[in-house]
């Protein structure tokens, strides 16, 4: 029992990686780190992954607790989450925890926009969280995510980039709307409020 | 002459072997920076008949992605990778160094697509129009940023930083804090960016170490974003100032910052970077920028040791006054005051130049449009439409907001595009030539087009360059050695 699923894990992770590694490889040539502008060599997935877990305030350490103390076979390598696109229509898919709605929604082909590609230096992969308490649930943005929110098309009270909202089990059935630029959106029934 | 014999037979392999239909909707989009790309990319995917190009008057693409967004901003030159893979689309291309305007006319573009989408942007300034706007060392910070980004047009400005050690510059927007920024950033950190090489050497000697960013109204209506801010405040070894009594609020001020976001994050930043400075000794090397508010540039003065160049900017001293709800406008009070300095950059606006039979509103500086449909007349209570004429990005809604903007600036103009198309009010069902038709025209004319792949020749020898001085790219910053790479 324990063995296959430490082997299910572990089957996860490589899929994981080996996906993700795939994508650092087109990117890797633009990738730097946003606290300081000198050239970074290529990174691995590993190390983009590390660096968002530091990002979010030691989510790593919060994380590894939840895994090992919780007892029982309800522990979750992936959460549901539903993204509710620009015509209304939802998408339900599971994403693996630690993975960001970002790269969630782009391995599903959900379109989300992500001009800088998880960098922190756009706003384009904005999403409206329309549940509050699950977005209560989510770290304080930081004041450079908040700088990228400033800009982000129909910004609502609970807006957060797709990129900082990292899959943790707590996350488990949020709903992400994607924001539209037509009118559509409106129509639809959920108007975002002006912030 | 081979190489357009070669194109030849790939195009006639490619429509020998694509599912392309025969009759597709041919769209021409005029300029490859964000707006054009971003109208090329939802006009692939909306319209699955669609084909379409882009040309530009520069042999490279994306604009002010390469051109204005600073050198030391790598992370917002992401989206390159998201625009090639535009360009690289099966019914995508490029056709570079095809100027709207000389190498075609708009007329002979709109005889040769169904719809012609321009996304040209803004290559020009607004000026001020104040006397002694044209001395020596007034420069426009749209020159002073191709000249740093190594946009070939902007090659041989020359700027001279070593015959002073202060510059003024007018405006606080986005532009003006990159521009302060470059001249203020220590160059061992813009040393390892994509700034071009003459640039960098020209600020490695400079002596400019006082810069003042001067806006007409004050700190609650500036209009750069937080990020920006933020990280000129935060750069190493500057001393920021601030005048704390700029700060005082007005009451309706006050209020309205309460409703935009922005500008109260803007506010708070400058407010705290005026109250809390640490900065105890002030070294000589220090760099110094300084906030200053409420200050309506009248002239500039002439130097009395070098006939012809600028010497300082002389200025009015402004109030606010109310024009409606949130909205200020910066008054004259007569009060005068001088800032001396040896350079000035004007960053007070972009300004877009119209073609031949394009309409244009002078007064605004944009294409009048509806939701991205060119309009012909708005003067009377008609308001007639150029079939299959749209415009995107500065283009269409003047000047300003960032890449995402165009996001949503083309989404729009697609939309309206298929809507057109929808009701009938734009046809495709008569064949046009396209690309074909433009080709052979541009051939006629002995205009040499550089393709998507020849610019990744340039792409590729740039990363070369850069990578032996430690550097992610070195711009080929000439029109000559950019023909060179693509010949």
């Amino acid at each position: 029992m324990l063995i296959s699923r430490i082997a299910k894990i572990g089957a996860c992770l490589a899929k994981h990686l080996s996906t993700r590694n795939y994508a650092s490889i087109s990117r890797s040539t633009y990738i730097r780190s946003t606290t300081n502008h000198h050239l970074q060599p290529p990174l691995s997935f590993t190390m983009l992954y590390n660096g968002a877990m530091i990002k979010k305030h030691n989510f790593f350490s919060t994380m590894t607790g939840n895994n090992t103390s919780e007892e029982g076979s309800d522990k979750k390598e992936t959460i549901s989450v539903t993204f509710v696109d620009k015509d209304g229509e939802e998408n339900h898919i599971k994403v693996p925890i630690g993975m960001s709605m970002l790269e969630a929604a782009h391995d599903n082909d959900i379109e989300l926009e992500g001009a800088c590609e998880g960098s922190l230096a756009c706003s384009t992969c904005h999403v409206i969280v329309m549940d509050v308490e699950y977005y209560n649930k989510l770290e304080d943005a930081t004041d450079e995510e908040n700088d990228m929110l400033d800009l982000a098309f129909g910004l609502s009270e609970t807006s957060r980039l797709g990129c900082q909202v990292i899959a943790k089990p707590e996350l488990d059935g949020i709903r992400l709307a994607i924001p539209a630029a037509t009118r559509n959106f409106a129509v639809d029934g959920y108007v975002p409020k002006p912030h | 002459m081979q190489k357009m014999a070669i194109w030849q037979a790939k195009q006639w392999l490619w429509r020998t072997f694509s599912s392309m239909p025969s009759n597709p909707l041919r769209v021409c989009v005029v300029g490859s920076g964000p707006a054009g790309f971003y109208t090329a990319e939802k006009m692939l995917k909306v319209q699955q008949q669609a084909q379409v190009d882009i040309i530009d008057r520069l042999p490279t693409p994306f604009g002010l992605v390469r051109s204005g967004v600073a050198p030391d901003h790598p992370e917002t030159k992401i989206v390159i990778n998201q625009f090639s893979r535009v360009a690289q689309h099966e019914r995508c291309s490029f056709f570079g160094t095809v100027t709207l305007g000389s190498s075609i006319s708009l007329s002979e573009l709109r005889k040769l697509y169904h719809v012609v989408v321009l996304a040209y942007g803004a290559e020009s300034d607004r000026s001020l129009g104040i006397p002694g706007e044209n001395l020596k060392g007034i420069h426009s910070a749209r020159e002073f940023v191709w000249w740093y980004n190594g946009h070939p047009d902007g090659r041989n400005l020359d700027p001279d930083l070593k015959s002073t050690d202060t510059a003024v510059i007018l405006g606080q927007g986005n532009v003006a804090l990159d521009v302060a920024r470059i001249l203020l950033r220590p160059t061992t950190e813009l040393a390892t960016t994509d700034i071009a090489s003459h640039a960098l050497s020209a600020l490695e000697e400079s002596s400019i170490r006082k810069v003042y960013l001067v806006g007409r109204r004050g700190p609650a209506q500036a209009a750069c974003t937080a990020k920006e801010l933020r990280e000129i405040l935060g750069l190493r070894n500057l001393d920021i100032s601030i005048q704390e009594p700029d700060l005082i609020l007005t009451p309706d001020v006050e209020e309205g910052l309460k409703s935009n976001r922005i500008q109260r994050r803007v506010y708070e930043l400058l407010s705290k970077a005026a109250t809390s400075r640490p900065k105890s000794d002030a070294g000589l090397s220090k760099r110094q920028l300084h906030f200053v508010f409420f200050r309506k540039p009248d002239s500039f003065t002439e130097s009395k040791d070098r006939s012809g160049h600028a010497s300082g900017v002389y200025f009015e001293k402004t109030v606010l006054k109310g024009v409606g709800p949130g909205k200020h406008i910066a008054i004259g009070t007569g009060e005068f005051e001088d800032i001396n300095c040896g350079m000035v950059l004007k960053s007070i606006g972009y300004k877009s130049v119209p073609v031949d039979g394009l309409p244009f509103d002078h007064k605004k500086g944009i294409v009048p449009n509806d939701r991205g449909r060119v309009l012909s007349d708005t003067s009377g209570e008609s308001t007639l439409l150029e079939e299959g004429l749209y415009v995107c990005g500065w283009l269409k809604r003047g000047p300003t907001g960032i890449v995402a903007t165009n996001l949503h600036c083309a989404e729009e103009t697609v939309s309206s595009i298929s809507e057109d198309l929808e009701k009938g009010v734009l046809s495709s069902s008569s064949p046009k030539p396209g690309r074909d038709g433009l080709l052979q025209l541009l051939h006629d004319r002995n205009v040499r087009v550089v393709s998507f792949s020849d610019w990744e020749k340039i792409d590729s020898e740039e990363r070369k360059l850069g990578s032996s001085r430690n550097k992610p790219r070195e711009k080929l910053a000439t029109w000559d050695e950019l023909q060179e790479y693509t010949l």
